[in-house]
């Protein structure tokens, strides 16, 4: 990225920051248990004014407007920006480097103005933005310039999405990653299941496995190049871990008479955590993945499954029913300390550690419902954030402010939807069909 | 003419009973998708046959069922397990697979650790009534399996079941 021009006005920064903050702590006051009022306390997002980007040679023209779409189409998607649409300007940007005529899109109460230009050389493309702060009249951090190629074009545009999401927020961005998911298809009594990779906004859908065999709840590595699934390949379900570039699979922690499943990989990328059940008992196992060398982590003859690393490495979370009806634990990896964590009515499953550390996504059963959830690491704050016959499986957006989910309505096929943090923003994940078990990957790098 | 109706019907019967029932197979078919496991498809035979796995499957009972989140056996599961032992005693060549299932109302992971808990209690069972270990594999397929999928109590009932499938 180049910068083009460097100004630091702060007013729209900190009125969004300020509406941030103000969502948080509304929410933190309300210690009471399944708060799932979605609609609480509706905030009023800020309109923004994305005119097609400036075409700067004639190959230009192909992406000019599509990349303001993709951007626009982003922002917008966060609920947190509202977009004042082309019919209503009546300002014109007709050249990159024209100054802002401001008076235009305070006209239309826009608060915030992103200009663009595009240019196509053979594969190469050029994407420039600048963001503006309507209100003071002042831009608001440095242009930028994006260099890349053609076919990486919705990239490029949510490169774009990121760096203006950051500056508006003051948080790190979720546009420029992917999401690898089960892709379901045929009969509900013989479901056929894909493992399949998307970009986080539905496009570029990639079939990674074929459906011959049963597979589910596939997992990014922290660096978004490999990914673990379980696979009933064999009539068994075995862990497998292929490469995401090559293909290239294996199976791993594969001992004879049991079965393997639930993997996910340490922060580091060189261990795997998943569950082992024989004899009808199901414990958690800590797989190198470069010395094979396995270490068992509990032995209670309970269901101990879905573990899921802290992002310091140094603890697993999981669900257990060593107590009775499943919750929530936490391990010291080292010390082998374990303290419940889960304390309210019903059922927690499927527990995720948040990329920050700070808080863990579950999912919770009770009196017939199922919700996706969060609460701190030592239980405290616990909030529903949705309420349905079937949400299960949150994920994480790298940012940690959005969590991506399995929904299935009651006798219908399940999809993906993502919710804000603070319960806010529920909404449908565009797929081509029928999908489950959502991972975030990080931001690409 | 009417023998061949009957004859017609009864197979249809037959593919009927085995849809409930993928892995059994009526074909030739592997339907595991792999060679290497060693599981092969077997005819399922006459059903007037005693020693048929058709007469296994619908007269001794292939499943047995369990309450929600439990993996303890009910009395008339028991009854059931009782009379599949009865029949793997007398059919000393033939293994089994016992695959655990649960309804759709937990989460993923949790219902492949559930399936895999149902179907150790029927292992264990069967093994107190005097067969083998060594003929006796099991699997887990959680509630990606379902008899009938529908949101309503009947079918979660059905769901929540340890199948054993009999094969060569």
């Amino acid at each position: 990225m180049t910068a083009l021009t460097t100004k630091h006005p702060f007013a729209l920064i900190v009125a969004l920051t300020a509406l941030f903050l103000s969502a948080v702590s509304a929410l933190a006051q309300s210690n009471s248990p399944l708060r799932i009022e979605i609609t609480e306390g509706v905030i009023e997002p800020v309109p923004y004014a994305i005119p097609d980007f400036v075409p700067e040679n004639t190959a230009g023209q192909q992406y000019a407007a599509s990349i303001a779409r993709v951007v626009a189409s982003n922002l917008s998607g966060t609920g947190l920006l509202r977009e004042i649409p082309a019919s209503a300007h009546v300002g014109r940007v007709s050249s990159f480097d024209s100054p802002v005529q401001f008076s235009d899109w305070r006209a239309i109460n826009a608060q915030a103005l992103i200009t663009g230009a595009v240019a196509v050389n053979g594969q190469s493309i050029t994407v420039k933005f600048r963001l503006f702060d309507v209100v003071s009249g002042q831009q608001l951090g440095d242009g930028l310039q994006l260099d890349g190629r053609t076919d990486n074009w919705r990239r490029m545009a949510h490169r774009v999405s990121d760096a203006v999401y950051t500056r508006l927020t003051g948080e790190s961005g979720y546009f420029d990653s992917r999401v690898v998911f089960i892709a379901e298809s045929g009969s509900r009594e013989n479901r056929r299941k894909q493992v399949a990779i998307m970009d986080q906004d539905g496009e570029n859908v990639q079939f990674i496995t074929d459906g011959a065999a049963l597979a589910f709840a596939p997992r990014f590595s922290p660096t978004g190049d490999r990914i673990l699934f379980t696979s009933y390949e064999t009539g068994f379900p075995r862990i497998t871990l292929m490469d995401v570039a090559t293909r290239s699979r294996q199976m791993i922690g594969d001992q004879p008479g049991t079965m393997t499943f639930a993997p996910r990989f340490s922060p580091d990328g060189q261990s795997v955590v998943y569950s082992l059940s024989v004899g009808g008992s199901t414990n958690l196992f800590l797989l190198n993945l470069a010395s094979g060398q396995r270490y068992q982590l509990t032995d209670t003859g309970a269901i101990d499954t879905a573990p899921s690393f802290s992002p310091n490495g140094q603890s697993v979370v999981f669900e257990s029913d060593r107590e009775g009806t499943s919750q929530l634990y936490i391990m010291d990896i080292s010390t082998g300390d374990t303290r419940r964590i889960s304390h309210g009515q019903g059922r927690y499953s499927t527990p995720v550690w948040s990329p920050r550390g700070d808080l863990i996504a579950f999912t919770k059963s009770s009196s017939g419902r199922f919700h996706i959830g969060v609460m701190r690491t030592d239980g405290s704050n616990e909030r529903l954030l949705t309420s349905s016959y079937l949400d299960e499986g949150p994920t994480w957006a790298p940012n940690g402010r959005v969590i991506m989910f399995t929904r299935e309505q009651a006798g219908g096929d399940a999809g993906l939807y993502s919710v804000d943090i603070t319960g806010r923003n529920l909404r449908r994940v565009p797929t081509p069909g029928a999908a489950s078990d959502p991972s975030w990957s990080p931001l690409l790098p | 003419m009417r023998l061949l109706t009957t004859a017609i019907l009864l197979t249809a019967a037959l593919a009927l009973a085995a849809c409930n029932n993928p892995r059994s197979g009526t074909s030739d078919t592997d339907s595991w998708g792999s060679a290497g496991n060693g599981i092969g498809s077997t005819a399922l035979g006459d059903p007037n046959d005693p020693n048929s796995i058709a007469y296994f499957n619908q007269t001794v009972g292939d499943r047995v069922h369990f309450t929600v989140d439990q993996s303890g056996l009910s009395p008339e599961g028991m009854a059931t397990l009782r009379q599949q032992a009865v029949w793997l005693n007398q059919n000393p060549h033939f293994a089994i697979l016992i695959e655990g299932h649960a309804d759709e109302r937990g989460t993923r992971e949790y219902n492949v650790a559930l399936g895999a808990r149902r179907a150790n209690s029927v292992q264990e069972y069967l093994v107190q009534q005097g067969i083998g270990a060594s003929r006796i594999r099991t699997v887990s397929y959680g509630k990606e399996r379902p008899v009938e999928a529908c949101a309503a109590q009947r079918c979660w009932d059905l769901n929540r079941r340890a199948v054993t499938v009999v094969s060569r």
